[in-house]
């Protein structure tokens, strides 16, 4: 049987691929003007490039690794001049959470039992929206780093080359984001 | 005071290698420690938990949002496959 190789039709992208790449962009960036620009600059640099097409994988999965790195382009214009800043703000603030001599938790921000840990919050709305309020508090890289490693499951590797992190100041950012994650859930939560 | 002593009693290291074990590794003797921390220390155990929940429900959110069916509006997608084929024309 002979594999056919996949071909480029570019008078079709926007009828088959648009609406796609746009929903790709805005879960990822979570802006709107911005996911549309994003989808207009991934044809416009998918032309320049179409004889570097090797017909290996699909139309939408090639057009759909132009967006990926544009989108790391954003997260990293977004992100940048703020990494030195961030993680010393991650770091300092740690001491909100647990007392400096001895690392426990501080009586104030200890965590406490609540709404999520009997109901099952996955099928819930209310969830969603105090979720998505409290990620939108978190610095720029802070969710940039976190967005990649959740909903691509990048690996730690990618993410610090990219985002132009060391491993550790990574792992600082993780741990950090949850906290501060769970403690605004925790307060907001109805 | 030695290592052992310090994570049993160390929240933050703790709450650190939760996180760390969720999406990476964390070494045996990291495993060890974590595990007579929480033994010992309810905090960290119910931070445990809710922390995994959020996790999940956050790749959950990003899953759901990604199958959202938002549409770009006809105008825009007429306006983008006429630059498409403008640039196609010069070429």
């Amino acid at each position: 049987m002979i594999v056919k190789a996949q071909t480029l039709n570019p008078h079709q992208w926007v009828e088959l691929h648009a609406d796609y790449m746009y929903n790709y962009a805005i879960t990822r960036i979570n802006d709107d003007e911005q996911a549309k620009d994003l989808v207009q600059e991934t044809f416009l640099a998918a032309l320049e490039r179409v004889n570097k097409f090797e017909g290996k994988s699909s139309e939408r999965t090639w057009l759909t690794a132009i967006l990926k790195n544009k989108i790391v382009d954003v997260y990293r214009k977004r992100s940048s001049g703020l990494i030195h800043t961030d993680v010393q703000h991650a770091e300092q603030e740690q001491a909100d959470f647990f007392e400096p001599e001895d690392g426990h938790w501080t009586a104030e921000r200890a965590p406490k039992v609540f709404g999520i840990d009997y109901h099952d919050p996955l099928n819930s709305k209310e969830f969603n929206s105090i979720l998505q309020k409290c990620m939108q508090k978190l610095p720029a890289l802070w969710l940039s780093i976190f967005t990649m490693k959740h909903m691509d499951d990048a690996s730690t590797d990618i993410i610090c080359t990219e985002l132009k992190v060391t491993p550790s100041n990574f792992w600082v950012i993780i741990h950090r984001t949850k906290l501060n994650l769970r403690a605004c859930l925790q307060k907001n939560w109805i | 005071m030695g290592t052992l002593k310090k994570i049993t009693h160390n929240c933050h290291k703790a709450t650190f290698l939760i996180e760390k074990k969720l999406i990476g590794r964390i070494t045996l003797r990291e495993h060890i420690e974590l595990r007579i921390h929480l033994f010992g220390c309810s905090v960290c155990r119910i931070y445990q938990n809710q922390t995994k929940k959020i996790s999940e429900m956050v790749r959950q959110m990003f899953h759901n949002s990604a199958n959202a069916d938002k549409h770009l509006d006809d105008s825009f997608k007429k306006d983008l496959q006429d630059q498409i084929e403008d640039k196609l024309n010069k070429n």
